[in-house]
C-alpha cells in the first residue's frame, strides 16, 4: 500500500481565554481536540461539519498557518510541527491553500499576473519570460484567457476569482492543496464549473485535497473519503460511498438527515437535532455529542465515556460506544453506568440515502 | 377568483449608474395568493433581491420604480403610495427576513426591545404589553425561556438562535406577507432545516404568504408549492414546483437543475451552465440567455422571445415552446468557445 503523502496525529488545539487585567488564562476554547487522519497521494479526503466544529482550524493547522498545542502533522515523511522557517517554506511549495472567499484572498492592489507570479518568484522556479509564459498556461489551465494578466482581481466575477486563487495555488506545482470551503461562496452553476476544472486537475496531476466544507452533497460529489467533525472530534470516517449510504454515528445521520432534497415527490423523514452545538469552551462530558443524541440505546455510560474512534466495519471508524461492535465491552459500559445494551441503529432516512 | 394578496405587474428598478442605466428588475409580473409560498430563484445579480427590496419599497437614488410599474398589496397600489403610508404597511402587513440575522439585529438594544419597539410603533399600547407580545412571539418561534432571553443582546445568542429572534421581529405584527431573502444561505444544513421547519409552522398557524427567495433548488423543492425564475432582470419561468421539478422548460431552468450536486446521486461529471450573468447595464438583445443556452439559434439572438403558455400553470420565455424540435440538437454555447 502507498504510504500516506499527509499523516496526522492527535492534533489539538486549544486557544486560551484570558479574563482580567493580567490576563490570567481562565480555560480554554477546545476548537480541535484530538484529530487523527491521514491524506493519501491523489485523494480528496472531505472534512464536514457544522461552523464551530474545528474544520477550518484543523485545514489551518496543517498549513502552519496555526501553531498546534500538541500533535503531529507528517507530510512526505516530515513533521511540520517541528520544523523551521526554512524549511517550513520549502514545504509549503508543496502544499497550497483555495480560501473560501475569493474577495478577500486576492490583493486588490496586484494584478492577476502579478498574484500568480509571486510564487513563482519566492520559490525561484521561473523567472522573466519564462516566468510570464507559465502564468498564461496557468491561466489557460483553469480556463481563463491569457490577455488576463494585466487585469485586477475588482474586475472579474466570483467564480472567476476563484480560479484566479486556484491558478495561484498551482503555480508552485504543490501535490496537496487544502480547500477550506472553495465553492460555498459560488453561485449553483458557477460551483459546478469550479468543482468540474478541481476534478480535472487532480485528475491530471495527482493532487490531494483536504476539502472543507459545509456542504454535504457537494463533499459526496468531490471526495473519495469523508471525515465528520462534531466539536473538535472526528466522529465518523469512511468512504464516501459508505458514509452516504449507511451512516452509523447518530450526529452524521442527523446530518445528513438534514439536507434538503431537490425532489418534491420525496417526502423525506428527517432526525431533527434540537439545541445547538454546545459552547467548545465547555464541551459536555463523555461522548460530545451525547446531550442531542437520538440513539435509542443512548444512556448514562454516554455522558461517562470517551467513544474511541473505532473501525466497525473495514474502513469504517466510528466513535459510538452503542453502534456495535465496540470495544467498550458492555460490562465496561454497565459499570460506567449503562443501562441499554448497543444496538443497531439506521434510521430510514427517506429516499436521499 | 377574488383578487390575489399580492398582484405584481410589468415591475421595472431601474438603477441610473455612471456606467449607464442597469436594468436589474426589467418588467416583472407575478402574483401570490394569500397562504401561498412562492420561491424565486436564479443566480446572483438577476434581479430577485432588487425585486424584494422593490416591493418594501427599500430602493433609493440611483435606484427608481419606473412610471407604470404597478405593486398591488391587499388592494393598496404601493408604487405611489406616500411614505408615511408606506411605513405603516412595512413591518406590519409585509416584512423582510433577511441572510444575515446579526445585521439585521440592532447589536444594543436587548432583543426583547427590539421586537416590543416594533409592536409600539405599529400597534401603540403600553411598553409593558409591547414587552408582553415579545415574549409571546420570542416563545412562539421556540426560543427557550423567553423571559430571560429577551433582555438579552444579539452577540448572547448563537447562530440559530440569532435567526429565531429574526423571525420573531419579523412576524410579530402577523404580517399578511413575508419576503425571506435567502433566510437559510450559509446556514448549517441542521439550522436550515430548523429555520425552514419553523418557517412552515408559523404559514400553517397564521396563514401568511411567502415569498423565499434562493438560488438553492433543494429548498425549493421542499418548502413552496409555486417557483418563479429569473434571469437578467426577467422572469424566465413559472410553474408548480412539481411540474417544473419533472418538466422544466426553459433551457436555464435545466441548467440549475442539472448542475446541482445532490446527495445520492451518481458521482459523474457536473452540468455546467457555461459563462456567467451579465452585469445589467449591459443585457444581450433577443433573448438575454442566448449566449450561455445549448439550444440557440439565430431566432434567439435577432429576437427577444414573450413568456410562452407552456401549460395550465406553466409559462416560459423561450422560443423552444414554438420549435420545440430544435431542443433535439444542442450545441456548444457561445460563452464556452469565448472562453470563461
Amino acid at each position: 500500500m502507498t504510504p500516506p503523502l499527509l499523516s496526522v496525529r492527535g492534533l489539538v488545539k486549544h486557544f486560551p481565554i484570558k479574563k482580567g487585567i493580567f490576563g490570567k488564562t481562565a480555560g480554554a476554547v477546545r476548537a480541535v481536540d484530538g484529530v487523527s487522519f491521514e491524506v493519501f497521494p491523489g485523494e480528496t479526503l472531505g472534512l464536514v461539519g457544522e461552523s464551530g466544529c474545528g474544520k477550518s482550524t484543523t485545514g489551518r493547522m496543517i498549513l502552519r498557518l496555526i501553531e498546534p498545542t500538541a500533535g503531529s502533522i507528517e507530510f512526505d515523511g516530515v513533521d511540520l510541527v517541528q520544523l523551521d522557517g526554512k524549511s517550513l517554506r520549502q514545504l509549503r511549495r508543496r502544499m497550497q491553500v483555495i480560501f473560501q472567499d475569493p474577495f478577500s484572498s486576492l490583493n486588490p492592489r496586484m494584478t492577476v499576473g502579478a498574484i500568480i507570479r509571486e510564487g513563482l518568484t519566492i520559490h525561484k522556479l521561473a523567472e522573466g519570460a519564462a516566468a510570464d509564459a507559465r502564468v498564461k498556461q496557468l491561466l489557460d489551465e483553469v480556463g481563463l484567457r491569457a490577455e488576463y494578466t494585466t487585469r485586477y482581481p475588482h474586475e472579474f466575477s466570483g467564480g472567476q476569482r476563484q480560479r484566479i486563487g486556484i491558478a495561484r495555488a498551482l503555480a508552485v506545482e504543490p501535490n496537496f492543496i487544502v480547500c477550506d470551503e472553495p465553492v460555498s461562496a459560488l453561485d449553483v452553476s458557477v460551483q459546478a464549473q469550479v468543482i468540474n476544472l478541481m476534478q480535472d486537475l487532480q485528475r491530471d496531476r495527482g493532487l490531494a485535497y483536504l476539502f472543507i466544507a459545509h456542504d454535504l452533497s457537494v463533499v459526496e460529489h468531490i471526495a473519495d473519503r469523508v471525515a465528520v467533525m462534531y466539536l473538535g472530534k472526528i466522529v465518523e470516517l469512511a468512504s464516501s460511498e459508505d458514509l452516504y449510504r449507511e451512516p452509523l454515528m447518530p450526529y452524521t445521520q442527523a446530518l445528513l438527515s438534514a439536507v434538503p432534497v431537490p425532489d418534491p415527490t420525496v417526502t423525506k423523514s428527517r432526525v431533527v437535532l434540537t439545541g445547538d452545538v454546545p459552547s467548545p469552551a465547555n464541551p459536555p462530558s463523555g461522548c460530545v455529542f451525547h446531550p442531542r443524541c437520538q440513539h435509542p440505546a443512548k444512556d448514562a455510560a454516554c455522558a461517562a465515556v470517551v467513544p474511541p474512534l473505532e473501525e466497525k466495519a473495514p474502513g469504517h471508524w466510528v466513535a459510538c460506544i452503542k453502534q456495535p461492535p465496540t470495544t467498550v465491552e458492555w460490562p465496561v459500559q454497565q459499570a460506567a453506568g449503562g443501562t441499554k445494551p448497543p444496538e443497531r441503529y439506521l434510521p430510514v432516512l427517506g429516499a436521499a440515502v | 377568483m377574488a383578487e390575489p394578496l399580492l398582484r405584481v405587474h410589468d415591475l421595472r428598478t431601474y438603477f441610473y449608474t455612471e456606467n449607464g442605466v442597469a436594468r436589474s428588475v426589467d418588467g416583472v409580473s407575478f402574483e401570490i395568493g394569500a397562504g401561498e409560498t412562492v420561491g424565486l430563484v436564479g443566480e446572483s445579480g438577476c434581479g430577485k433581491s432588487v425585486t424584494a427590496l422593490s416591493l418594501m419599497r427599500l430602493i433609493r437614488p440611483p435606484g427608481r420604480i419606473e412610471p407604470g410599474s404597478e405593486i398591488r398589496f391587499d388592494g393598496k397600489e404601493l408604487v405611489t403610495l406616500d411614505e408615511k403610508s408606506m411605513r405603516a404597511v412595512r413591518g406590519a402587513h409585509i416584512a423582510m427576513v433577511f441572510q444575515e440575522p446579526m445585521t439585521a439585529l440592532n447589536p444594543v438594544f436587548s432583543v426583547g426591545d427590539q421586537i416590543a419597539e416594533v409592536v409600539r410603533v405599529h400597534h401603540g399600547g403600553s411598553k409593558r404589553e409591547a414587552w408582553r407580545r415579545a415574549v409571546e412571539m420570542l416563545e412562539t418561534v421556540g426560543i427557550p425561556s423567553p423571559e430571560q432571553r429577551a433582555h438579552e443582546y444579539p452577540h448572547q445568542l448563537s447562530g440559530g438562535m440569532r435567526h429565531r429572534d429574526h423571525h420573531a421581529l419579523a412576524l410579530v405584527m402577523n404580517p399578511a406577507l413575508v419576503i425571506a431573502d435567502e433566510p437559510t444561505t450559509a446556514l448549517d444544513v441542521t439550522i436550515q432545516a430548523q429555520i425552514l421547519e419553523l418557517l412552515r409552522e408559523l404559514q400553517q398557524k397564521f396563514g401568511t404568504s411567502i415569498l423565499l427567495i434562493t438560488h438553492d433548488l433543494g429548498v425549493v423543492a421542499e418548502t413552496v408549492s409555486r417557483v418563479i425564475v429569473m434571469y437578467g432582470g426577467e422572469i424566465v419561468e413559472e410553474a408548480p414546483v412539481g411540474e417544473l421539478f419533472a418538466r422544466s422548460h426553459h433551457p436555464y431552468t435545466e441548467g440549475l437543475l442539472a448542475a446541482m450536486p445532490h446527495v445520492g446521486q451518481e458521482r459523474d461529471r457536473l452540468a455546467t451552465i457555461p459563462g456567467s450573468v451579465p452585469p445589467p447595464t449591459m443585457w444581450p438583445n433577443g433573448c438575454r440567455f442566448h449566449d450561455r443556452c445549448p439550444y440557440a439559434w439565430e431566432r434567439c439572438v435577432a429576437e427577444h422571445p414573450p413568456l410562452y403558455q407552456i401549460g395550465e400553470h406553466h409559462i416560459s420565455r423561450c422560443h423552444l415552446a414554438e420549435e420545440p424540435e430544435r431542443r433535439a440538437h444542442p450545441h456548444e454555447p457561445a460563452a464556452a468557445k469565448a472562453g470563461a
